[in-house]
């Protein structure tokens, strides 16, 4: 943030509040800008306790001290952080018993995505957390969750339901000033969702949260806390898709993710966020923190496919503290067109005899940026830890790029870290191959690139896969010949 | 079936195929062999559609169609198939799933519904035998790892699956041994039929002992110079090329 910047923000936050606390806001949205009072609104609106408010203020203050990471290969223009609406939510609706009390065109608009509500209740099991401009309109399955002691809801309903668990678990893995965009999350998200599995149950189906940005202009800052007590396990699944937009659109979300002693949680991502046009005009500013800390003999794994964004900047990493954990990480990064994303992960090993295992598939079409940036930590506690890491890059034209930044830090002697990496070219005589079978240029891309992904995209559940699969061709369409 | 007039054929602007004329009716098998450097793997790749060759003049039909101005995965809905002499890896894509993709594709430009999984099967089961295929290969992906035999094998098994009427063996002895050679050839003789044609590009006549020619034509400078019955391979292996490459002296001369 420049000199200029910080000034006019301080003025900003320096005066009062004028619109003040009770003024009436259309659509309940809260005007642009960000200083005490905006986030006093925030927490007021949502009826927060008074420990969250300070969290927010905390958080706010130590966010005005810090300045943008620069370090990410990606360039783009900063966010005018007063240009931003920190808050907005649907009309207020009452409590919904079904789905014919959902908006029918929210429901259409879903349908659209090909995300139907009806169809994922009756076919996959699938309970479904939808967050819609910050704010959950229909929630599902909960019953028969709450019979296992699973708590599945958004995070608001956790703050004022389960206050005692969020305050626990919430900002001890991602902490409140670990870096720019986190600490701004912290002082100013809104909405997300919140998952507490009790100690040794199994969660019988995937939790899933589909989040959509629809308002325009309207900055996205979730906040997701999962908590899987001991011995338990639970498969998460994390989708986002979002309508055109002309203006570039901050996302900064927060993922904390806890697994205590014996607990498993698989998290999967398919991010698929408006990357702006052709030209490069436009497009969602990606910049997330996720984070999960593994208690002893607990196992985290990160599965993402990202298509979307026109900037992303994403590190799903695992704190490996206690010993015989184990951390995973999967993904696959499109870029094409103008996109650019920096991402990988941090596997940090603390504990004794702890694995990990880190795959990153890239692809770059058109004239995109797409890089890997990994760190693998090897604490001098940590004896006999593991790691294995392959980043691999797919490169389709002349015009884009692939670049990897992995770092290695081993402080015990005991331990074994491999790296391997290659790059990629799709190759005309792969095309022409299967051409020659009778096999569309599209066609052939999509088989090549799904093949390219397979160790990936094999670890997401089957009905996010070939969701997965279907986005990896929309997102490469026309990028060969 | 397929009538080639007078084609010329370059390659980063050299010229490779200057006025090739062959005529190939249906049922027929015709060998094509000559020296290094002659023009034969150019053919294949002409009639496949293979866009780093660039057709200069002449006319190529196919079952009536101006196979030229095809594209090249149109012309494997006509019903043109190339074996080709190095099969590419694909890392990640079953050998199923490829095929399947591709008899679908296919089934698709020509409006006739997809196969079922079922259907699939029965086929992938029967096809596989005729070139011994191991069930293992079925389902690894397309060619990697594969042995240089068990990449023909496999690209006459796709050639079974895919049903061609017209189907080109581009060096598809080359690199076998002579089990394997036994193998291939015998899966391209079970695929012969009355409707079913063959150009077979080949360097040594020990692959015309197992798939006998109807003619062999000898391509030499980017023409065909000679033509004869199955005897003429003989005659080559014999003599080499060398009296061939002298005849044309002459005949320029």
């Amino acid at each position: 943030m420049s000199a200029e910047e910080q000034e006019i923000l301080k003025e900003f936050t320096s005066s009062e509040y004028k619109y003040g606390f009770t003024t009436k806001i259309d659509s309940d949205k809260a005007p642009k800008g960000l200083n005490e009072g905006i986030i006093r609104l925030i927490s007021q609106k949502k009826n927060e306790p008074d420990w969250l408010l300070q969290f927010r203020l905390d958080s706010f203050r130590k966010w005005l001290e810090m300045t943008e990471p620069e370090w990410a290969h990606v360039s783009y223009k900063k966010p005018d952080f007063q240009d931003i609406h920190y808050y907005a939510a649907p009309q207020p609706k009452k409590k919904l018993d079904s789905l014919d009390e959902v908006d029918p065109e929210l429901l259409d608009t879903f349908k659209k995505l090909g995300i139907s509500l009806e169809e994922q209740k009756r076919l996959t099991g699938v309970a479904v957390d939808f967050v819609m401009d910050s704010v959950s309109v229909a929630t599902s399955f909960k019953e028969k969750l709450s019979e296992l002691g699973i708590i599945f809801c958004s995070f608001s309903e956790a703050v004022q339901k389960h206050p005692e668990l969020v305050r626990k678990y919430m900002g001890t893995v991602v902490p409140k000033n670990d870096n720019f965009y986190a600490a701004l999350n912290s002082a100013v998200f809104t909405d997300g969702s919140f998952a507490y599995i009790p100690e040794g149950v199994r969660c019988p189906m995937e939790l899933s949260t589909y989040f959509r940005i629809n308002e325009a202009q309207t900055g996205q800052f979730e906040r997701t806390l999962v908590v899987a007590d001991k011995n338990s396990y639970v498969s998460y699944l994390e989708g986002c898709t979002a309508p055109m937009r002309d203006e570039n659109q901050l996302h900064a979300a927060v993922v904390e993710l806890i697994a205590l002693e014996g607990a498993e949680i698989k998290y999967s991502t398919v991010q698929n966020w408006y990357p702006g046009n052709s030209e490069g005009l436009g497009g969602i500013f990606n910049f997330v923190t996720k984070r999960g800390l593994c208690e002893n003999s607990a196992k985290i794994s990160w599965t993402q496919v990202e298509t979307g964004s026109a900037v992303t900047w994403k590190y799903p990493s695992c704190i490996l503290k206690g010993d015989n954990s184990i951390g995973e990480f999967y993904s696959v990064a499109v870029t094409n067109n103008h996109q650019q994303a920096d991402t990988g992960t941090k596997m940090v090993h603390i504990g004794r005899n702890t694995k990990s295992t880190i795959i990153s598939k890239g692809i770059s079409a058109g004239v995109s940026n797409n890089s890997y940036r990994g760190l693998v930590k090897i604490n001098k506690s940590a004896t006999n830890a593991r790691n294995f890491s392959q980043c691999d890059s797919l490169l389709m034209g002349d015009r884009c790029g692939a670049h990897t930044f992995p770092y290695i830090e081993v402080g015990n002697s005991s331990s074994k870290v491999e790296h391997e990496a290659t790059t990629s070219k799709i190759g005309e005589d792969q095309i022409f191959y299967c051409l020659q079978r009778g096999i569309s240029e599209e066609k052939a891309i999509s088989l090549i690139v799904n093949g390219y992904c397979k160790e990936v995209l094999n670890k997401l559940p089957m009905e996010f896969a070939v969701e997965a699969q279907k986005l990896l061709a929309i997102s490469l369409e026309g990028s060969v010949g | 079936m397929l009538s080639i007039k007078n084609l010329h054929a370059e390659v980063e602007g050299k010229k490779i195929l200057t006025g090739l004329n062959l005529e190939v009716k249906p049922g027929e098998v015709h060998a094509i062999m000559g020296p290094n450097g002659s023009g034969k793997s150019t053919l294949a790749s002409v009639l496949a559609g293979n866009e780093a060759f660039e057709t200069t003049e002449g006319t190529v039909n196919f079952q009536g169609k101006d196979l030229l101005s095809m594209e090249p995965d149109k012309r494997s809905h006509a019903g043109l198939f190339l074996a080709f002499q190095y099969p590419v890896e694909i890392p990640g894509v079953s050998n199923i799933n490829f095929l399947r993709t591709a008899i679908n594709e296919r089934r698709e430009a020509l409006g006739e519904e997809a196969l079922s999984a079922k259907d699939f099967l029965a086929m992938v089961k029967e096809k596989s035998k005729l070139v011994e295929l191991d069930n293992k290969l079925t389902n690894r992906s397309v060619n990697e790892g594969f042995s240089g035999g068990e990449k023909k094998r496999n690209e006459i098994f796709q050639m079974a699956m895919l049903e061609p009427s017209l189907c080109i063996l581009d060096e598809t002895d080359s690199g076998l041994d002579i089990d394997a050679l036994r193998i291939v050839a015998n899966g391209v003789n079970q695929l012969r039929n009355p409707e079913r044609s063959f150009i077979v590009i080949t360097h040594y006549q020990r692959l015309l002992d197992y798939i006998v020619p109807d003619f062999v034509h000898v391509l030499y400078n980017g023409r065909i110079v000679k033509t004869g019955g199955k005897e003429l391979a003989l005659e080559l292996e014999e003599k080499g090329y060398d009296w061939i490459k002298k005849e044309q002296e002459q005949v320029s001369a």
